[in-house]
């Protein structure tokens, strides 16, 4: 494969496609809607109505409004159809002979639409990504063929540390710094590997990028094993994730058969290949050095750092991990340029991030907005707010190892360092909505339990503190907790935040830390509740 | 006993045919002890779940100790070391789904069926399971019956769905 057939290729599939295309998502969440029975009974009715030239019907990546699916998009003119039944079908074909449709239409511009930057899922819900003609069409391989053969791995490395692209796995490394950090190791056997153990519960982002636009993601580590000198990438991806690990396998195997992958890609000295490793279940994989053992076939174990990966990390080998999301950010960075990159964003953190919006919000569903934007705009404009007329108590990022943003602080722009200074983080972008409903001792309590069932036993601190914390936070629940289960409860937290071995221990006790900072009040109210019923006297019941 | 390593291809001499489709995927990944997390994740599949016979010829294939084995498989939450039910019927408790309720459908299956979760009912017909975060959350709450996901349940919902199940 050489630029010309790339491009050629590119207009053939261009040429191919028919004026009208109607587009499915079949995205995870859509598709357990019954999105498969909309698309098939779409796809009748354009026979039916001998539109076969005119109009095509193709299933394609997350189309975002994730609440509202099963969702259908029709292109160029613009359509999005909301809640789609299989019924709906023939009305959705009809209007695209100028008659009124039945069928939901969505307001195109619906806040929760028009704030969207896709950067990340630009070509997200716009091509099918089972098919590697229509990333090609929309200028898919370009940027690998411009890395290869335009650049030194060098000037691919600069290209990205002045972008200023930080890990999206949630701890914000300079990607730039990492990837120099590899490529300085002596040459020889190298790895890349792309993190997709998405485990934050209420998170899919990665999933959603996997399952949209896979080649991006297979795109971005080529370029990564080009410019750290690697000539073999594993992408590890969770078994909860099937359909992810589906469209990732065909695409491999069709970037191999262009010649995409493999040896002397763009015939140039270049070889790449790619193998995925399929998880187990364990949340703790997520932590670099643990993801290391899962791939070599162990038990999912942490181990101290340093040595880093970066120095000793598969096979002892240096070894680049990045995050999903990080290596969906390499190909627009390669093609449009670090200083274009640069300017989105804020002063320290650039570019977009993706976030999946979930819990008690009006509009679930995923967003790619620029760094910067504040939490309010993203919950109460993009997401509409509470449903029912409730208000928003808290937005929880960060998963089991974040926090929450309390209401009074929902002006606060989405940046690594802003959310630190709150005391909760990035994360991988699960933003989880709560009302004023929700008890926050409660959701302390449940993020405890899931770090107590997910911590992997090797470090004391880990394995008996969070089930000491989950002990004492149940105690709260149970209005049994006295003030000094309190101050318990704050020293045993900062305990396990200083002594814990890995990320999951380390980070455990966040949500307790960052509910006790903002809702102290609730624990305090708890205790009063417990002693008041104390001073009752017992009513014996049936003598 | 199960055969040695020192046999290219053995036959396992339960004469289980499984164990000779085991052996072909073993085969491909040409017994590499790295293979493990496959290897044992296509047991399951062969197997249903990973009865001590299958590991013992697991780690005898690839050569590894049998504690390095157990210590594997019993460390992911996706190997299961006893046998499940005909249907699996999966809660999600993902914050997303939890924060819309999922834990009371949980309560309402528990009820329903006469079983905790992570048990199996008596006939061996349903096992109740609880997931940590499908990345469905966008139709929260979830639960997944037999690897089908369905979005926006109720206590009502879950309850039809569990009658259903144990109709057939």
């Amino acid at each position: 494969m050489d630029v010309s057939e790339l491009q050629s290729m590119a207009k053939q599939e261009r040429d191919r496609q028919k004026p009208h295309r109607i587009l499915c998502c079949t995205a995870a969440g859509c598709l357990s809607s019954g999105a498969a029975k909309v698309k098939a009974r779409l796809e009748e009715e354009v026979n039916i109505a001998g539109l076969t030239q005119a109009a095509e019907v193709c299933s394609v990546g997350c189309l975002r409004f994730c609440g509202h699916g099963p969702l259908v998009a029709v292109v160029p003119d613009g359509l999005l159809y909301e809640q789609v039944t299989p019924e709906n079908a023939l009305s959705i074909i009809t209007a695209l002979q100028g008659k009124a449709t039945e069928a939901i239409l969505t307001d195109p511009h619906h806040p929760f639409l028009t704030h969207q930057m896709p950067i990340v899922l630009e070509n997200s819900g716009k091509i099918n990504p089972e098919r590697i003609e229509e990333y090609i069409a929309v200028g898919g391989y370009q940027s690998l063929h411009q890395a290869l053969l335009e650049m030194t791995p060098a000037d691919v490395v600069t290209e990205i540390s002045r972008s200023g692209l930080r890990g999206r796995g949630g701890g914000g490394y300079p990607t730039g710094l990492k990837w120099a950090t590899v490529a300085k190791m002596p040459t020889g056997q190298k790895y890349v590997v792309c993190n997709a153990d998405e485990g934050d519960p209420g998170a899919f982002m990665d999933r959603s990028v996997l399952e949209s636009d896979p080649h991006r993601v297979l795109e971005g580590m080529a370029i990564a094993g080009y410019a750290i000198g690697a000539h073999h990438g594993f992408i590890y991806v969770r078994a909860e994730y099937p359909l992810a690990i589906q469209h990732l396998q065909t695409a491999i195997h069709q970037a191999k058969h262009y010649g995409l992958l493999g040896s002397q890609i763009f015939d140039s000295p270049f070889d790449f290949k790619i193998d995925i490793r399929i998880g187990a279940g364990a949340f703790v994989c997520g932590e670099e050095t643990a993801l290391i053992h899962s791939i070599e076939g162990g038990r999912g174990t942490p181990r101290p750092r340093p040595p880093y990966p970066a120095e000793a990390g598969l096979w002892q080998c240096p070894t680049l991990i990045n995050n999903v999301e990080t290596f969906a950010n390499i190909v627009p960075i390669i093609r449009q340029g670090a200083d274009w990159y640069a300017s989105i964003g804020t002063e320290k953190s650039k570019g977009t991030k993706v976030f999946a919006l979930t819990g008690k919000v009006n509009h679930a569903g995923l967003i790619e907005v620029p760094m910067g934007t504040t939490v309010r705009q993203i919950v109460e404009v993009m997401g509409g707010g509470v449903p029912d007329g409730g208000t928003v108590k808290s937005v929880q990022t960060g998963g089991p190892s974040g926090g929450c943003i309390p209401a009074a602080e929902l002006d606060t722009p989405v940046d690594y360092e802003s959310l630190l200074k709150l005391g909760t983080m990035m994360g991988s972008g699960g933003m989880i909505v709560m009302d004023d409903q929700t008890n926050m001792v409660q959701i302390a309590q449940f993020y405890m339990d899931f770090c107590r069932s997910e911590s992997c036993g090797k470090c004391i601190p880990c394995r008996a503190g969070t089930v000491q914390l989950h002990q004492l936070l149940s105690k709260f629940v149970n209005r049994e907790a006295t003030l000094a289960d309190l101050e318990h409860l704050e020293a045993l937290c900062h305990m396990v935040q200083n002594t814990s071995l890995c990320g999951l221990g380390i980070s455990a006790p966040n949500p307790v830390l960052s509910t006790l900072r903002y809702f102290r009040q609730e624990y305090l109210d708890l205790i009063d509740q417990g002693q008041k019923s104390l001073h009752q006297p017992r009513v014996e019941l049936g003598r | 006993m199960p055969t040695t390593i020192e046999q290219a291809n053995p036959e396992h001499p339960s004469g289980d045919r499984r164990f000779h489709t085991l052996d072909i995927t073993l085969q491909r990944h040409h017994y590499q002890p790295d293979s493990l997390i496959e290897v044992l994740h296509k047991a399951q599949e062969f197997f249903g779940y990973l009865e001590e016979d299958v590991l013992i010829y697991i780690a005898k294939s690839l050569k590894l100790p049998l504690s390095k084995v157990y210590g594997t498989a019993t460390f992911y939450h996706l190997f299961s070391l006893k046998p499940t039910g005909v249907h699996r019927c999966v809660v999600c408790l993902g914050t997303a789904c939890y924060v819309k309720g999922s834990q009371t459908l949980m309560d309402r299956l528990e009820e329903k069926l006469g079983i905790r979760v992570g048990e199996t009912t008596a006939d061996g017909q349903i096992s109740l399971l609880e997931a940590r975060c499908v990345g469905a959350c966008g139709i929260a709450p979830v639960m997944v019956i037999d690897g089908e996901v369905m979005g926006h349940q109720t206590p009502e919902t879950v309850l039809v769905h569990a009658q259903n199940l144990e109709n057939q």
